[in-house]
């Protein structure tokens, strides 16, 4: 239906009046609580973008979503949805943190941080192998087994955290701190030492890390055989079946590559801001995730452009509590729920609406 | 009373009500994915009637209002992922992840728009909620031993919620299977081209589904804040829609399968609770967290196949496509 539509209309402007109406009904819901909605949009901007600090806030929240993001994207293209990146982070996190607490005394930080990468990767990859391979083998429905694994990482992380890890002699659950060694160094550090002064920020070197992650999904899916089995199975699994492709590991490969992004989370919270293993540090960037890859529209670009939106949003967010009594950061979670409502389960909403726009368009053009 | 059997009591007590949402959301639940539309959304809606529940009951003094009111939000959050998913046959996960997003957010928005306490709403007075029913005779049958002391401890001082809880699921069965809508519910949700065939309206049949649904979700909520709890506080819904729909799968989408489920994971949860702190031989520390889990677990587990089969609706997460 909609392939009459030309490619501006369908990947164009359809997605950006989505995001435009989700901004309004966020608008809307301002005024209920009470506020001006455009004071509240000037806070949000230039709480995320008007200070040196801010900026650097900002795109260490970007950092997290593009990895979640991805994750949700490159499930997407294999026809799956994995709801589990909260859970595949944090337990990505629970690597990180068990490489760093096992080998800092051992390793010098440029040995230890690439073993770290591996392990955030290869544990957020093992939490997400089981929903895969019960999907491909099993029929298990990866949405449900995923939403469980998210409590299973929670419980499991609160059982080690409390019982085992927590640095004895301390109330709160939270592990030694690493040897700074083996800290990943933050960007207003590095800058500062070659004479660039940035204002301090939780920005560290996993932003590049991130980067390279974007080019790595780009190159999978659009340009290598795997990504082409991915999309084609994520098309059309007989199809697929007939190409010789075998779905069920193109699933469980998928769904391990999609928990790898996840757990890498984990490098840029435990290894490069919190220096330690502690609760909940995933802070819901598993559920940002998927609004990030809906917006993005599973691309890899779309996906920067997505995830620096909502750092911004989480940034600027923490402005809103300053400035305003009535409206708190938690407007931003109303903003990510419009978001996913709008672009993503309303997203065939308007096509109907602008294929008879379309059409009388081009009636008129033609009388 | 021995100590030993007035715990047992205790405990089988706490399993009834953590049980009760738990039912009321999994009934919800069954009607909307035995219809063919997957609800991820329980949850949100469960929240949402807590919070509306809570701020009604809070301003106007009545709990029943709270209940109406509770039911007429999730109702309204149960028509946008009917929207969503029937009409414009939009990805029910999506829409149902949206839902709860959304609601997580919007609830303490809200609240600290309007009562200005950090996402709370304030504590409700006496009236305001749903009081323990003493049921006839439980204080004259109290002496007699072990039925006395079940009935009195166990089924009676609960508030009505809690017995529409375990009433709604003798309804759901009889709903489900032993009425006309009943009938082509479950038509619906297996081979939707039959029902259309028959000259049924797949898309009004799953409108009134998902309608149900957002009801008894609202019951759900309402239970939270204004029966169990005095009040309603950020995300205190706390995965028990999640939980709900383990115990629907668990339960492999039948009603009384699925209250049995009920009440095992309100019974785990009750254990675990009581377990706090306490010393286990041979073990040490009881590992709470690790029980907690054990819903969870299960439910991999039985979808995994190693405990039966779950099989869900045939066409479950497909929107219906009329031929033209």
């Amino acid at each position: 239906m909609s392939r009459e539509l030309p490619r501006w209309i369908d990947v164009g402007l359809i997605p950006a009046v989505n995001i435009l109406l989700a901004f309004l009904v966020a608008g809307a819901v301002v005024l209920v609580a009470g506020e001006n909605p455009l004071d509240a949009l000037s806070v949000l901007v230039t709480g995320a973008f008007g200070y040196d600090e801010a900026i650097g806030y900002t795109l260490y929240y970007a950092t997290n979503l593009v990895f979640t993001g991805l994750a949700v994207a490159v499930a997407f293209h294999a026809g799956l949805f994995n709801i589990g990146g909260e859970g595949q982070a944090y337990i990505g996190g629970l690597g990180v943190g068990l490489v760093a607490l096992g080998l800092d005394a051992w390793l010098p930080g440029w040995a230890l941080i690439p073993v770290a990468i591996a392990a955030a990767g290869l544990s957020g990859a093992a939490w997400a192998f089981l929903p895969g391979w019960l999907q491909a083998h099993r029929g298990s429905h990866v949405v449900i087994t995923t939403i469980m694994f998210n409590f299973l990482a929670s419980a499991l992380m609160v059982h080690l955290m409390v019982n085992v890890l927590i640095q004895p002699g301390q109330m709160s659950p939270e592990s030694r701190e690493f040897e700074p060694t083996v800290w990943l160094p933050f960007v207003h550090e590095m800058l500062g030492a070659v004479g660039i002064p940035v204002a301090r920020s939780p920005l560290n070197l996993s932003i590049l890390w991130a980067a390279l992650a974007c080019v790595f999904v780009w190159l999978l899916i659009y340009r290598t055989r795997w990504g082409y089995a991915i999309r084609t199975v994520g098309h059309n699994e007989p199809a697929a079946v007939y190409a010789g492709i075998d779905p069920k590991r193109v699933v469980v490969v998928t769904m391990c590559i999609s928990g790898a992004l996840a757990g890498f989370v984990g490098i840029n919270e435990i290894l490069g801001v919190h220096h330690r293993l502690l609760l909940n540090f995933t802070a819901g960037y598993g559920f940002t995730g998927i609004a990030v890859a809906l917006m993005g529209r599973a691309h890899p670009v779309g996906i920067v452009l997505a995830s620096l939106l909502f750092g911004a949003l989480y940034q600027g967010g923490t402005e809103l509590d300053f400035e305003f009594d009535n409206i708190t950061r938690d407007m931003v979670v109303v903003i990510q729920g419009l978001v996913i409502l709008f672009s993503g389960a309303l997203a065939y909403m308007l096509n109907p609406l602008a294929l008879r726009l379309w059409r009388r368009m081009r009636r008129e053009d033609a009388a | 009373m021995s100590e030993a059997w007035l715990l047992v009591l205790l405990t089988l007590d706490a399993t009834v009500r953590v049980a009760a949402p738990l039912i009321l959301a999994s009934m919800a639940g069954l009607f909307s994915e035995r219809s063919g539309v997957i609800d991820i959304g329980l949850e949100g809606k469960m929240l949402a009637g807590a919070f509306a529940a809570a701020a009604t009951a809070a301003v106007t003094g009545s709990a029943w209002v709270g209940l109406l009111v509770a039911v007429l939000v999730s109702c309204c959050l149960a028509l946008l992922h009917g929207l969503a998913c029937i009409t414009y046959r939009g990805n029910q996960v999506v829409s149902g992840v949206a839902i709860n997003v959304m609601v997580a957010g919007l609830t303490v928005v809200l609240g600290i728009a309007w009562f200005d306490q950090g996402g709370q709403t304030p504590a409700l007075a006496h009236g305001a909620r749903f009081a323990p029913i003493e049921l006839p005779f439980a204080e004259a049958l109290r002496g007699v031993p072990v039925i006395g002391d079940l009935y009195y401890e166990l089924l009676s001082g609960h508030n009505i919620l809690v017995y529409t809880a375990l009433a709604a699921v003798p309804a759901a069965w009889w709903v489900v299977f032993r009425t006309r809508f009943g009938l082509r519910l479950r038509a619906v949700g297996e081979t939707p081209a039959a029902v259309d065939t028959a000259g049924i309206s797949v898309e009004w049949l799953r409108y009134r589904a998902v309608l149900v649904t957002g009801a008894l979700c609202g019951v759900a909520g309402a239970y939270l804040s204004t029966a169990q709890s005095a009040g309603f506080v950020r995300d205190m819904t706390a995965g028990k829609g999640y939980i709900a729909l383990a115990a629907l799968i668990f339960g492999k989408w039948r009603p009384v399968p699925a209250f049995l489920a009920c009440v095992l994971f309100g019974f785990l949860d009750a254990a675990a609770t009581r377990l706090q702190g306490v010393e286990l031989p041979g073990i040490g520390q009881a590992p709470v967290a690790l029980i907690q889990a054990l819903p969870y677990a299960l439910t991999v587990i039985l979808l995994a196949g190693f405990i039966g089969k779950a099989i869900a609706p045939k066409a479950i997460g497909v929107p219906y496509v009329k031929e033209r």
